[in-house]
């Protein structure tokens, strides 16, 4: 039997929507400006429909427990990888760079 | 670019097909009847600009409109209930 995609949700049984104000945390303003200079290049180095592709890609289990904008830097991640923008090996020595700065000034991981 | 190959009116239906990729038409309509309601234009099918390409030839894009009676089983609410939905043309059969 042919299912739907994790993310084609139309007509899926749902509660009610909770609508909240929510305050950007700095990271998500920082992720926000990073796609908006990737796809404002002209051709764009990151488009929406690559972004879009990139997010329903994750499949059911990262999807739900990613956030929006967690789904959008994951996603742009793995499509600027995939185009050879940087190497795993250069993103994995700059995670650990910044991971090293953030736990030095006395922040936790998630 | 495509020639629009429908106009306002035109009944059709929407392809039963169901492949993986970035897909813009929702699950729930393959397969079911519309009717065309207005054609917005021609635009680079994002299937393709998915996929890092040009996504040219540009795609016609209409607004289909549905009866909501088509799409839900045992639907409660008015048969005049309508549901309108942004669809790329290669999307689209025609119905003779």
């Amino acid at each position: 039997m042919v299912k739907p995609r994790h993310h084609d949700m139309g007509g899926s049984k749902a509660g009610a929507i909770e609508i909240v104000e929510h305050n950007y945390e700095m990271w998500e303003k920082r992720v926000d400006a990073i796609i908006k200079a990737l796809s404002s290049e002209n051709p764009p180095l990151l488009s929406t429909d690559e972004l879009r592709r990139g997010i329903e890609e994750l499949g059911p289990g990262i999807y739900d427990d990613l956030n929006y904008y967690e789904r959008w830097i994951t996603s742009a991640t793995n499509i600027l990888l995939e185009k050879g923008c940087f190497t795993v090996k250069e993103l994995g020595e700059t995670m650990s760079v910044i991971q090293k700065r953030w736990l030095k000034n006395g922040r936790k991981l998630k | 670019m495509n020639k629009a190959k429908y106009v306002k009116g035109d009944k059709i239906k929407i392809s039963s097909l169901f492949p993986p990729g970035h897909v813009r038409t929702p699950f729930f309509i393959r397969g079911k009847n519309g009717i065309i309601d207005y054609f917005w234009g021609t635009y680079p099918n994002p299937e393709e600009l998915a996929y890092g390409r040009e996504g040219v030839p540009g795609h016609p894009l209409y607004k289909v409109k549905f009866k909501q009676f088509d799409l839900w089983e045992n639907y409660e609410g008015s048969p005049q209930d309508s549901l309108s939905i942004d669809i790329y043309e290669n999307w689209l059969e025609p119905i003779k």
